[in-house]
């Protein structure tokens, strides 16, 4: 390209300037990337509060308000933004008379293509699930992803019976997806045809999670429906 | 700089990129988005905008800073710019809408690496004055755009039956599942080049026959 005459002339460019450009470029990207963050924070989180209140309405069936509470060694503690605490993490749904209509809480298990992640709903009258939303998934469009749109495969979860076994320490009968065509308990999951691997994998997120949940959240379950909430506050604003 | 740059800006600068350079169609870049994202048109469109603006923003910043950047350090100079802005771009998805955000998942991070990009700082902006810069990337971007959206639109009319979300043939239609899969932007990609490749070929042939005629 450049003759040996020209390679002598030009001048090396010194580290100096390189090092000075490098750093100005990663403060001035600092910049705004903080800026943008600082930003957008406040509506990310109002976006993510007002996608978990949605699907939490959803699968819990005439709920209007929503209290967050996690279980732990201490029981289950209240929490809020401002008042964290560490453990499992369940969603309340109360009606419009304050009412404790049902608990949500999130499953995940591995499906076709990707992790499955759901919530579901879980009504401590009837003991059973009484609906799924799936929050996350990376399955076949068209097979896969039926597990969403199949009305069949979304009636399994009007009343899917959870019932705790007499010791209280699991569930009397384990949610358990079954072939297409053949269900025969309410406890059972009828699978969609075509998308088998994806309809396991919501019936073996729902057993691991209602297994590990449900034996820990009965002992305060009375408690819980005893207790009224009714959102007073307005329509949260953002600050 | 001792070499003389060309400051003019005629229509070329502009329709480039849309058509006789176009990105996707022409000079076949930034593959990974264009295949993988294409599977409705609204994501076809977010992506393509999302791009336009990193594109833009990149340029102008890099065309400004052109005579400051030193040789060698220049591509990594680059990259960090680039990223910056996709980033930005990330969290304002993600204030806009979370489903939207979902739904193009990881392939928002991944403008990163679209060689368009990169290619037109190299090859564009760090050669011309901003707004010679800006205009090229305009261009380009509404390039890239058009080019996803044609391959969106047709993968989502013929494998869910709808556009931009809209029903457009009812119950009784039979979506062509392959179409929403990867291997349907591979079908639809290449039909499209193959449409592209016949009518330039077309339009050779007819701009040579009349000088033919006069000889």
């Amino acid at each position: 390209m450049s003759t040996p005459e020209a390679e002598v002339i030009k001048p090396a460019t010194p580290a100096g300037p390189m090092i000075r450009t490098l750093m100005g470029i990663a403060m001035l990207s600092g910049f705004l990337v903080v800026l943008t963050y600082q930003l957008t924070k406040p509506m990310i989180e109002e976006n993510q509060r007002r996608a978990i209140e949605a699907a939490v309405f959803q699968v819990i069936p005439g709920a209007v308000a929503r209290k967050d509470f996690v279980i732990n060694e201490t029981g289950i503690v209240a929490v809020t933004p401002e008042n964290p605490a560490k453990g499992l993490l369940v969603y309340a749904g109360y009606d419009s008379e304050g009412q404790l209509k049902g608990i949500a809480a999130k499953a995940a298990a591995q499906g076709y293509a990707d992790m499955i992640y759901l919530l579901y709903g879980y009504d401590p009258v009837c003991q059973c699930i009484r609906g799924i939303k799936v929050l996350k998934l990376a399955e076949t469009p068209g097979l896969g992803d039926k597990i969403i749109t199949d009305p069949n495969f979304v009636a399994n979860f009007d009343a899917l019976e959870t019932h705790l076994a007499d010791d209280g320490k699991a569930l009397a009968n384990e949610i358990v997806t079954v072939k297409h065509g053949t269900k025969q308990h309410p406890w059972e999951i009828d699978a969609i045809s075509g998308a088998t691997i994806s309809s396991k994998a919501v019936g073996k997120a729902l057993n691991q999670s209602a297994q590990h949940l449900l034996p820990g959240l009965a002992p305060h379950l009375k408690k819980m429906m005893e207790e009224r909430f009714i959102k007073v506050e307005a329509e949260v604003t953002n600050d | 700089m001792a070499k003389k740059e060309n400051s003019t800006i005629t229509w070329d600068t502009f329709s480039e990129g849309l058509w006789h350079d176009n990105p996707v169609f022409v000079m076949l870049l930034g593959m990974c988005p264009v295949l993988a994202v294409t599977n409705s048109a609204i994501n076809a469109l977010a992506m393509g905008l999302a791009t336009t603006f990193v594109l833009l923003a990149s340029g102008t910043l890099i065309s400004l800073l052109r005579h400051s950047i030193p040789k060698q350090v220049r591509i990594a100079t680059y990259i960090v710019i680039i990223a910056t802005f996709v980033t930005i771009v990330d969290y304002t998805i993600q204030a806009i809408s979370l489903d939207l955000y979902n739904a193009l998942g990881a392939f928002i991070q991944l403008i990163v690496v679209n060689c368009m990009i990169l290619g037109r700082a190299e090859a564009y902006a760090s050669r011309n004055r901003p707004v010679k810069a800006v205009v090229n990337a305009l261009g380009m971007g509404i390039g890239f755009t058009f080019a996803l959206l044609c391959l969106g639109v047709v993968r989502e009319i013929l494998g869910a039956g709808s556009l931009f979300g809209f029903d457009l043939f009812g119950p009784r239609f039979e979506p062509w599942v392959v179409m929403v899969l990867p291997a349907g932007g591979f079908l639809v990609l290449g039909a499209w080049l193959l449409l592209f490749e016949w009518l330039k070929q077309r339009k050779e042939r007819t701009e040579l026959e009349p000088a033919a005629e006069t000889r």
